[in-house]
């Protein structure tokens, strides 16, 4: 193994762009997939990425080697070549709601503040202090007109501007009040609500990064008459295993059953017929372009918008039969039923997941080794719902989601089982291909597929991809 | 009422705080020893058990998340689930040691309103993770015995770190 100083800071494409005698070389040892090798010429800790992920349609064939999710070296290069330069989502805009409100938080492990100014406007800035560098808001969240650092007393408003200097005659010429305010990541952009950035000056408008994602996106929002909202308090967990796995369970119908048997145990014993779920829109999974994706299906429960269930109460019948009939109004009976009757788990490429299913789950979850990754997740409701409707949401949520539901602990389990079996090296491919020679549905891996292939897209430095299956047709939409 | 409790020399009648820090001590033996199902006895039928998130102590669970908010059925259901070998997050179990001090007991209308501090730690699977926290226990005489009327359990950490899951009841 070689010794050199591990350094990825290098040409997009490092791996794919090396002249074909270093090629040559590296087969004439005999590296494999997923090794570190030195590179004789440069002195520099290599890891081979050609090879991670073997994508044979013909075959049916898709495998993942699972260096993949405990190799330091793959991390530093998703932070460059993947959270560095993708969209990333911060929050949503009500989690400021009044001019002044600020709240922190970190992406991509660097530490960033968001805040609605007086003016109304919601920007996001670096938490550093232009100065010397110390953290602006220490806080969780507040409310301020004026964000002071502790450390020597600079004072920003709260759109950025730098505004107050102890002794500023201390400084010289070359000072330039006017250019020392708070700064924001490159890009900064909201869709609909959700606030994006990202750390790449040349990233694509946000809207064509989005994609097909952007539809199941609208069938969230639209489910609201003012707008949506989340909902105060948050779970905050970390979870002992590769982040990608958290990418593959939030996707993946096929473990739905056997890992929540007590999940549907619950459900049953609730009086909920759990066998007899419809299956007229057909369960579809769908890759979306850019590694967004998506798997639907049906679910057996009530949900506030808009499909009444007994165990909600026959005093919220009356009101769930009302947003119903205002969104055929608005969208037509098709749509309605696509955001009332069908669930769906979505995939913002690289690490935002929406559960739109018996809840609004909104999931991120960040690497912080190979094998720790910290999960924040939230819920997410149309800020005209109150009372009864509400707590029916919530008391959904708490079924299976989150730490102390029915499901998401063994969800936990289930991947860190999983990074804990990798120890075993032995075998050392992931197995992907169910569905691939068939038009996919929910229990099938295409969705996952179009996460990997997008993900092995970047880290060759081959930008977007496809990542649709080649050789079978995609269930089409519900919609349309 | 409660009753009014013996303040004098009698040693053979418990303080209420005696009773009190027993009935508390007796509910952390119970769930050290995975005894889940003497432990539902301790609940009145009306009873409820909520755990808030850690970045919301004071959180309602009618219009916050919270990550817990069970009544007896739920409650219930969680115990079935928890001694199930599908309930993969506690198969097999964990390993806990509960400790529970600075016990504050108030009288409030029927019930007694007691405060405690707990660190409970949990063993599994190589790791260690230690809940802390402080639990509000609303407390009723049912027939002579004391029930648990309402149970809240505040964590104090930032966030489940090292745990990943509450999957075992706090």
């Amino acid at each position: 193994m070689a010794t050199g100083q591990s350094c990825y800071r290098d040409e997009v494409g490092l791996r794919v762009n090396l002249s074909v005698a270093v090629q040559c070389m590296r087969q004439a040892r005999g590296i494999l997939a997923g090794e570190i090798y030195e590179d004789e010429n440069r002195g520099l800790n290599m890891v081979e990425l050609k090879g991670l992920v073997i994508d044979n349609p013909k075959e049916g064939i898709f495998r993942v080697h699972r260096s993949a999710m405990t190799s330091s070296e793959i991390l530093q290069m998703e932070q460059e070549r993947i959270f560095n330069k993708c969209w990333l989502y911060v929050c949503h805009e009500s989690e400021v709601e009044n001019p002044g409100d600020y709240r922190r938080r970190n992406v991509a492990g660097r530490p960033l503040f968001f805040v609605r100014g007086s003016d109304g406007k919601v920007r996001v800035f670096w938490n550093t202090c232009t100065h010397r560098g110390a953290l602006i808001c220490r806080r969780e969240a507040g409310n301020a007109e004026v964000l002071q650092c502790f450390y020597h007393a600079w004072s920003f408003n709260n759109r950025g501007d730098l505004i107050g200097v102890p002794d500023e005659a201390g400084y010289g010429a070359g000072f330039n009040r006017a250019e020392m305010g708070l700064k924001s990541p490159p890009r900064v952009d909201n869709y609909r609500g959700f606030i994006f950035v990202s750390f790449n000056p040349d990233v694509e408008d946000l809207v064509t990064y989005l994609a097909g994602a952007r539809d199941y996106i609208d069938l969230v929002v639209d489910q609201a008459e003012e707008g949506m909202r989340m909902i105060s308090g948050s779970n905050r967990y970390s979870i002992k295993a590769n982040w990608k796995l958290l990418v593959e369970n939030s996707l993946d119908g096929y473990h739905v059953k056997p890992t929540h048997k007590t999940y549907f145990e619950y459900v049953t014993s609730l009086g909920i017929k759990t066998g007899a779920v419809q299956t007229a829109f057909g369960r579809p999974a769908r890759a979306l372009g850019n590694g967004h994706a998506v798997e639907e299906h049906e679910g057996v429960r009530g949900r506030p918008i808009a499909r009444w269930s007994p165990l909600f109460g026959e005093e919220t019948k009356e009101e769930i039969a009302r947003i119903r009939a205002r969104l055929v109004e608005k969208f037509g009976e098709q749509r309605t039923r696509l955001m009332a009757d069908v669930s769906r788990n979505l995939l913002v490429y690289p690490n935002l997941i929406i559960i739109d299913s018996i809840d609004i789950t909104v999931r991120i979850f960040w690497p912080i080794t190979p094998e720790l990754m910290e999960v924040t997740a939230w819920q997410l409701a149309p800020q005209e719902e109150k009372g009864e409707l509400l707590a029916r949401r919530l008391d959904n949520f708490l079924t299976f989601h989150g730490p102390g539901g029915f499901a998401t602990p063994d969800d936990v389990e289930a991947i860190e089982s999983c990074q804990a079996g990798y120890k075993a090296e032995g075998v050392e491919w992931s197995e992907l291909s169910r569905g691939m020679h068939r038009e996919a549905i929910a229990e099938d891996e295409l969705q996952l597929r179009a996460f990997w292939r997008q993900w092995y897209g970047y880290m060759l430095g081959l930008g977007k991809v496809d990542t649709k299956d080649p050789l079978v047709r995609e269930r089409q939409p519900v919609a349309s | 009422m409660p009753e009014a409790r013996s303040r004098g020399n009698d040693k053979s009648v418990p303080s209420l705080r005696e009773e009190v820090e027993d009935f508390l001590y007796q509910e952390a033996a119970l769930l050290d020893e995975w005894r889940l199902d003497e432990w539902l006895t301790l609940f009145t039928a009306d009873a409820r058990y909520v755990v808030p998130t850690t970045d919301l102590p004071e959180g309602d669970p009618k219009k916050d998340l919270v990550f817990i908010d069970d009544d007896m059925v739920r409650l219930r259901a969680r115990v079935e689930r928890l001694k199930s070998r599908h309930g993969h997050r506690e198969y097999p179990w964990s390993r806990t040691r509960r400790f529970i001090t600075n016990v504050r007991i108030k009288l409030a209308g029927q019930e007694f309103l007691v405060t405690s501090s707990f660190l409970v730690y949990r063993f599994r699977m190589g790791d260690t993770s230690p809940y802390v926290g402080w639990y509000e226990h609303r407390l009723k005489q049912v027939d002579r015995e004391l029930k648990i009327h309402y149970k809240r359990t505040v964590l104090d950490m930032e966030a489940l770190r090292e745990h990943g899951a509450v999957s075992i009841i706090l």
